[in-house]
């Protein structure tokens, strides 16, 4: 690996570690994206390695956002917990819902959510 | 107010599904209970943690996970986090959540563009890249 191909890297990796630390979201948005377009990676791929990126990347912010109160133990269980079983469900119904569509939709109300907060 | 067990099903759906759900999780905690915006971006990030070791043992048993490509990101991207929740735990909720509004409208549009460009579902193409990658 070229130096200024793995700088680029540790780019693209400052980039989602600083969506997810400021948006509290896994930089999965960022990070799968990048790897299969600029990278090249397949999508397994990218899915698998953007998953080891973001674990320490949420644990190391979960810690920055604990030290200022701003984590519900509580509810952060309750949500994971729940989250499991909808995660299984979702990967049992992607073989059969029409995943395209839902993509879309998804894609609608999370521009629709987004002007709702914006304005 | 929405169940807290209902938007952590819809959640784990939208995140099996491969699209995301962190976002939905947030949107949902801020609208439809009275959670601030910081506090849902506390527990997005905390219940992602147990959901993400058992996703990783998985895809590494796969070989889905390329070690040296994740630890150049991982260098990366802790900088970055420990940057971002800094500022995050310093802006005003209104702030931040215009922020994140932001964000929403730009993922949400990319989805909506890249959805144009690969009309299949997730699985499907992931049906057809396996049979590519036999041949």
């Amino acid at each position: 690996m070229k130096k200024h191909y793995s700088l680029f890297i540790v780019l693209i990796g400052l980039i989602s570690g600083l969506v997810t630390g400021l948006l509290g979201i896994g930089g999965g948005t960022v990070l799968v994206p990048a790897m299969t377009s600029i990278l090249n990676e397949k999508e397994h791929v990218a899915h698998g390695t953007s998953l080891a990126v973001i674990l320490p990347t949420a644990l190391i912010s979960t810690v920055i956002y604990s030290f200022n109160r701003y984590v519900n133990i509580g509810l952060a269980i309750q949500i994971a917990i729940s989250g499991m079983i909808g995660g299984y469900m979702g990967a049992k119904l992607m073989n059969r819902l029409p995943s395209a569509i839902l993509r879309k939709l998804f894609a609608v109300f999370l521009i629709i959510a987004g002007l709702k907060m914006v304005i | 107010m929405m169940p807290i067990y209902m938007i952590g099903i819809i959640t784990g759906i939208i995140s099996g599904m491969a699209m995301g759900g962190g976002t939905f999780l947030i949107v949902a905690l801020v609208f439809f209970t009275n959670i601030s915006q910081h506090v849902a971006q506390g527990v997005s990030l905390a219940s992602f943690l147990p959901t993400a070791v058992v996703a990783i043992i998985v895809h590494f048993r796969q070989g889905n996970i390329k070690v040296k490509l994740a630890l150049l990101l991982i260098a990366g991207s802790l900088c970055g986090a420990i940057v971002g929740a800094i500022l995050a735990t310093k802006l005003e909720t209104a702030l931040l959540r215009k922020i994140f509004g932001f964000y929403l409208i730009g993922t949400g549009g990319f989805l909506l563009w890249q959805s144009r460009k690969t009309p299949l579902g997730s699985f499907e193409r992931r049906m057809k890249n396996e049979e590519g990658r036999k041949k």
